[in-house]
């Protein structure tokens, strides 16, 4: 049997590697490298200087003087108690109510592709068209959840306790689908096999989800929680249309207000390395558990 | 065949090189997308007729105006010529070396007495007091009333209000009428609510609102000479007056919370508030029956006094600026030539433009155009506006953040507010060293 040479192969293929690279690799790189690599080292050597892009001054060296003033401002601080707290409320929400609906669908009902697609409608939509018309169905004179629930003219998003809640719960009804999908997905790997052995021996359905399917799904469950916490963290579109309360201000509209409207944007470039390593840290925490539940 | 060749090469380049002396002969001003920048377009139009020289006004949702305008001034970009930019902008867009130094020009043309002098203070000087200029006043606008007469003019609910205020019902006169007035419509089982204010603290809205009351109950922002605001921002009037706006925050209808020109217009169009406040600029929609089946009964009113005389209103419009990296900077003078002339602004206000033109503004005939043009004849005489330092965006942001959990939210009380307020703005002035 003749071998051939790598260069070879490919050129029978159709492409040289050469080709290949020129045409697809270089190309990706120099893009990497133009629109992700530069402007993230460009952002940290801002994030140490005293920079407004509104004004043509120079920017002078500050040091640390950035980081320092950001972590003593205790509106900061509260942006990322409210983050903190947004984040804990529409992932435990996403996880119940999209592992509930995996479930459900796991089971043989009708119409099951159908409702499967339907129930996956909500994360294809755009954030500022969700919050835009969530903010209609809050509505307290003709919104149709007051309406519903018989809650005559409740202020869902006027009232300073209720509106973090009133957001996070457009997040869940967003992305509950994603979690959902990528439970489904967990759920369906589960060898039949192991319900059949668990139903000899007699197990209860508690027993069953608790040692059989939930460790088996934790995993994949892991890597839902790891991606929602992270994109939770960098919510702004509905969030920012659907209310001004500063009970409502997350890291990334007071970021945004602190670099486009302020113009700080030394300060806000600093700002933005602060919530990453916020984010690689979690994550990384996250990912501890990942590798556990994995090995278990 | 080869000289035929080169020939055409020839005209070709000729055509290329001649391309930008074409080009000249186009002008772009930036705005934002509403009605006025319609009707400059118009106004424009007939620049384009009389010089032959292209005027396109380009525009952008509010939302983007300002990130995009200095976006492009960061970039030293010439897309635009002119802009006609928020009154703001001026400390921000001069310190930058963004806008042609304009004080030859507006001393050449004597424009401190040909425009109103409350528009040249705030829409073209900076810093104040320096007689120095950057923009031509263009858009004058500022807050006012609008009101239900058919409400007002109920015999029935004039007897009431009588019986219960024990003056008649009429457009307030001052800040104490207008809470009455507020008050006693406000009939939330009826569908029915007192009052529309801004509570949008996005950007400018809130704290153009609560400027109303502030101004007219004769409190300051701060000495805009010194940058000192502690005492002032702080004063007791000034107190009184965000109490006064929290009050009349609660005669607004529900979900009140995140509201700005367009809610305060709907206050009107849909039945549910007495009295709206709102920029004259947004008044032409409502004396339309189109677009305001209460046009017809839609009466308005300047913003009233507050309990020690002063009357003044929060002043909204914009100046023209021309862009220092535009490549048609002497294009741009000619047609601000053009625009400041007599005729041009009388045409101006007649296409539906509000003119700052003193003498325009002062006719009769502006006055009697519109059923609003009177009350914004009173208030364009007497308008004060907010800082213009390139860092009001701070100074914005820290209003918001003091003065809506108090007026939306009930949290703490107003003198805890602007308490804060005093030190934080403080803490910025001196940060940017305006303050020792």
């Amino acid at each position: 049997m003749t071998r051939l040479e790598p260069d070879t192969r490919a050129a029978a293929r159709g492409l040289s590697d050469l080709t290949i690279r020129n045409l697809f690799i270089i190309p990706t790189i120099v893009f990497l490298i133009v629109f992700n690599v530069f402007p993230l080292i460009y952002s940290l050597w801002t994030a140490f200087t005293d920079y407004r892009a509104s004004t043509s001054a120079d920017a002078n060296w500050v040091g640390l003087q950035n980081f320092r003033e950001l972590l003593a401002d205790p509106y900061i601080w509260r942006n990322f108690t409210i983050t903190a707290k947004y984040v804990m409320i529409t992932v435990t929400g996403q996880v119940i109510v999209g592992f509930g609906l995996a479930m459900l669908l796991n089971r043989k009902i009708p119409l099951k592709g159908l409702i499967t697609t339907l129930l996956l409608l909500p994360m294809m939509l755009s954030p500022a068209v969700v919050g835009l018309f969530w903010k209609l169905l809050y509505d307290p004179s003709f919104g149709i959840i007051n309406y519903f629930l018989g809650m005559g003219k409740f202020e869902w998003l006027a009232n300073p306790q209720m509106a973090l809640w009133a957001v996070a719960l457009v997040d869940i009804w967003m992305w509950s689908p994603f979690v959902m999908l990528l439970s489904l997905a967990g759920l369906s790997a589960v060898p039949k096999h192991l319900y059949e052995a668990a139903e000899i021996d007699r197990a209860g359905p508690f027993y069953t989800f608790f040692r059989i399917t939930l460790p088996l799904v934790a995993p994949i469950l892991m890597i839902a929680i790891i991606f929602r916490t992270m994109e939770a963290f960098k919510t702004f579109d509905h969030a920012y249309i659907l209310s001004t309360q500063p009970t409502t201000e997350l890291i990334a509209i007071r970021l945004y207000k602190m670099a486009f409207l302020e113009w700080q944007t030394g300060m806000s470039s600093a700002f933005a390395y602060i919530v990453l390593i916020v984010v690689v840290a979690i994550t990384n925490i996250y990912v501890k558990y990942l590798n556990k539940a994995k090995a278990r | 065949m080869q000289r035929r060749y080169f020939r055409l090469l020839a005209s070709a380049a000729a055509f290329a090189l001649s391309a930008p002396a074409a080009m000249a002969q186009e002008l772009t001003i930036f705005w934002a997308e509403w009605d006025p920048a319609n009707y400059l377009q118009e106004l424009v139009n007939e620049y384009e007729a009389e010089t032959g020289v292209s005027v396109t006004v380009e525009t952008t949702p509010w939302a983007d105006f300002q990130t995009k305008a200095f976006t492009e001034f960061n970039a030293k970009g010439s897309a635009y010529d002119m802009i006609v930019g928020d009154s703001q902008w001026l400390g921000a867009a001069s310190e930058g070396g963004h806008y042609v130094d304009l004080s030859d020009f507006f001393k050449q043309h004597n424009l401190g007495e040909v425009m109103a002098p409350a528009t040249v203070k705030y829409y073209a000087e900076y810093p104040a007091n320096s007689q120095k200029y950057w923009a031509i006043p263009a858009e004058g606008d500022a807050v006012g009333w609008s009101y239900r007469k058919d409400w007002f003019e109920d015999p029935a609910e004039m007897e009431a209000f009588k019986a219960k205020y024990g003056y008649d019902l009429a457009p307030p006169t001052d800040w104490k009428q207008l809470i009455d007035i507020a008050e006693f419509f406000h009939r939330p089982d009826q569908n029915r609510y007192g009052i529309a204010i801004y509570t949008d603290n996005s950007y400018d809205g809130l704290v153009m609102g609560v400027e109303n009351a502030l101004f007219s109950y004769g409190a300051e922002l701060g000495n805009p000479d010194t940058y000192e605001v502690e005492g002032i921002i702080n004063s007791d009037k000034a107190v009184e007056a965000l109490e006064a706006y929290r009050k009349l925050y609660g005669f607004t209808p529900p979900g009140w919370s995140k509201t700005f020109f367009v809610e305060n217009n709907q206050a009107i169009t849909e039945n549910l508030a007495a009295m709206s406040m709102n920029y004259f600029a947004f008044f032409p929609a409502l004396v339309n029956p189109a677009t305001n089946p209460n046009a017809a009964n839609t009466g308005f009113f300047a913003n009233p006094a507050g309990p020690y005389g002063d009357q003044y209103a929060a002043l909204g419009g914009q100046g023209i600026s021309i862009v220092s990296y535009s490549s048609n900077i002497e294009e741009s003078y000619k047609f601000l030539e053009w625009f400041i002339r007599d005729d041009v602004q009388k045409r101006w206000a007649e296409l539906g433009g509000y003119t700052a033109h003193a003498k325009t503004l002062e006719s009769e005939e502006f006055r009697n155009a519109t059923p609003y043009n009177e009350a914004f004849y009173q208030t364009m005489f007497k308008v004060k506006d907010f800082w213009a330092v390139p860092e009001y965006a701070e100074l914005l942001i820290a209003a918001n953040q003091r003065w809506y959990p108090f007026i939306v939210g009930g949290e703490g009380t107003a003198k805890e507010a602007l308490d804060a307020l005093a030190a934080d703005w403080t803490e910025t002035f001196k940060k940017y060293g305006r303050l020792k």
